[in-house]
């Protein structure tokens, strides 16, 4: 079963590590990707980069910012390969953002 | 044995090895309670057969591979399910193993909304219906349907596993299933006597399925001694403390069962949360209350929880033991304004150190915050007897 992690960190979490905790963050990203699990997985530009887009009656309506003003934001995302939820529920809690104060909001994905 | 004895017996079993079949709570529910009404109307005829386990999940098993049989020539889906057939032959010497831990802890799954967890525990594992759940948790029939029909899709749509936890995730697992377990009991205790039974009986089960974990035991025993004062609580409409307990209402026999079953749980060598709580349970049912004991055990236990409240069970000891200055500095020291029994332990002890005026209006705000006929009652009494 597919599943969707979205990782949600305060804005600037990884500004304030030290060069050092910064490198091991980056080694275990670069680790988890020669898991077979994981087979896809994207960083995201700070959100003041984000820029939302409706259409209401047919009008296209861009705004400034984020969907949702939260102090957490969507940071990043992964999509695994998991047995079971409680496989990927595992796998979130071994992304390193966790460790440093992410949460990760796990779903699964609609099956194509 | 009467008939619904017996299918409230079975239901727990039967349904997990269902789920553990068929992958699908909606399904095995299904055929489930088919199963079962057709044994209510053959068993009065027949006979209940020697092995009403084996013969119930085999009647349910063919039930549901009919009806999947049956959808699939419908749709013409591709198979959903291998579909061995189970014989109704041999049944007496058939054991289907027992899922009903794996039942369990998939429906105290912490991915699953806590009032979701609570009432697919009671319909899972305690047989009880819908109706009668949502009856004891005073909501509206087609809420507590609602209820169980999200909490029975998440578990299909996340793809949640039918297995016991992995060593990693077994304590925090095992803590929602005592947790869930525990809940139920509350609910019961503020009069509704029939959950409270519920939650021993899952108490058992528990123990029984995990004979091994001291805080199973500790958390049946709590239950136990707790139950078995349940009489003398109330007289009549009113709330009766601890020291002004009547006794010879207290069930012996069900206070000795639980000091045995916490015998167990510390021989296993446990000293968790629950145990800790079993012992002042038990401790309090002393003819000499040794409250400094007492006290010493909720230091124990704010060290393992953290919880202002049990800070404030520990200072009502305190001050018990004979030191209410103490008790009433340990009382101050706490943020908990907008805990009705702050204000009340609170107010006792400003009562009893003289100090009439604050603890009239310690009493005063803790009334307001009542909302039971038994603790306005208590409440008001106290606060005419200053």
């Amino acid at each position: 079963m597919q599943y969707a992690l979205l990782i949600y960190t305060e804005p600037g979490y990884h500004e304030v590590l030290s060069e050092a905790e910064r490198e091991a963050a980056y080694a275990e990203y670069f680790a988890l990707a020669d898991d077979t699990r994981y087979s896809a997985g994207a960083r995201l530009q700070p959100v003041e980069t984000a820029t939302t887009v409706r259409v209401v009656d047919g009008r296209t309506l861009t705004t400034d910012g984020p969907f949702a003003d939260t102090k957490e934001v969507l940071g990043g995302l992964c999509l695994i390969e998991a047995a079971d939820l409680e496989e990927a529920l595992d796998l979130a809690a071994r992304l390193p953002a966790v460790r440093l104060g992410a949460a990760v909001e796990v779903r699964p994905l609609v099956p194509r | 044995m009467p008939l619904d004895a017996v299918f409230r017996d079975e239901w727990g079993r039967v349904l997990a090895s269902l789920v553990g079949y068929l992958g699908d709570f909606d399904r095995a529910e299904e055929a489930a309670q088919e199963a079962f009404a057709i044994a209510a109307e053959r068993w009065p005829i027949s006979g209940m057969p020697p092995n009403p386990g084996a013969w119930l999940v085999t009647t349910a098993r063919n039930r549901a591979i009919d009806r999947i049989r049956r959808e699939r020539t419908l749709a013409e889906k591709i198979p959903l399910l291998p579909v061995p057939e189970a014989a109704m032959d041999d049944l007496d010497e058939c054991v289907f193993k027992d899922e009903r831990l794996e039942l369990i802890y998939m429906c105290c799954h912490p991915a699953l909304s806590l009032e979701g967890q609570v009432a697919l525990t009671l319909r899972a594992l305690g047989g009880l219906q819908t109706a009668e759940i949502a009856r004891a948790f005073l909501v509206s029939q087609e809420t507590m349907k609602r209820r169980l029909s999200r909490a029975k899709s998440k578990i299909k749509a996340v793809g949640m596993s039918f297995e016991v936890p992995d060593a990693r995730q077994l304590p925090e697992r095992l803590d929602a299933v005592l947790t869930v377990i525990y809940l139920i009991y509350n609910e019961g205790y503020s009069g509704r006597v029939d959950l409270s039974a519920e939650a021993i009986r899952l108490g058992r089960l528990l123990t029984g399925l995990l004979p091994d974990e001291p805080e199973a035991r500790g958390l049946l025993s709590l239950m136990l001694i707790h139950h078995a004062r349940r009489q003398a609580r109330f007289s009549g409409e009113d709330l009766v403390l601890l020291d002004d307990q009547d006794r010879s209402l207290w069930d012996m026999r069900q206070i000795e069962e639980g000091r045995a079953v916490l015998d167990q749980a510390l021989a296993l060598g446990g000293r968790g949360p629950y145990v800790v709580q079993a012992v002042i349970a038990s401790l309090q049912t002393h003819e000499r209350i040794n409250w400094r004991q007492v006290a010493e055990l909720y230091r124990r236990l704010v060290e393992l929880t953290g919880s202002p409240v049990v800070e404030l069970n520990r200072a009502a000891a305190i001050a018990q033991a004979g030191d209410p200055v103490a008790a009433l500095r340990a009382v101050d020291s706490l943020n908990l304004h907008e805990y009705l029994y702050f204000h009340s332990t609170r107010a006792e002890l400003l009562r009893r150190l003289g100090r009439r005026e604050e603890a009239r209006a310690a009493y005063g705000r803790a009334l307001r915050m009542a909302t039971s006929t038994p603790e306005r009652r208590f409440l008001t009494r106290r606060l005419e007897n200053i």
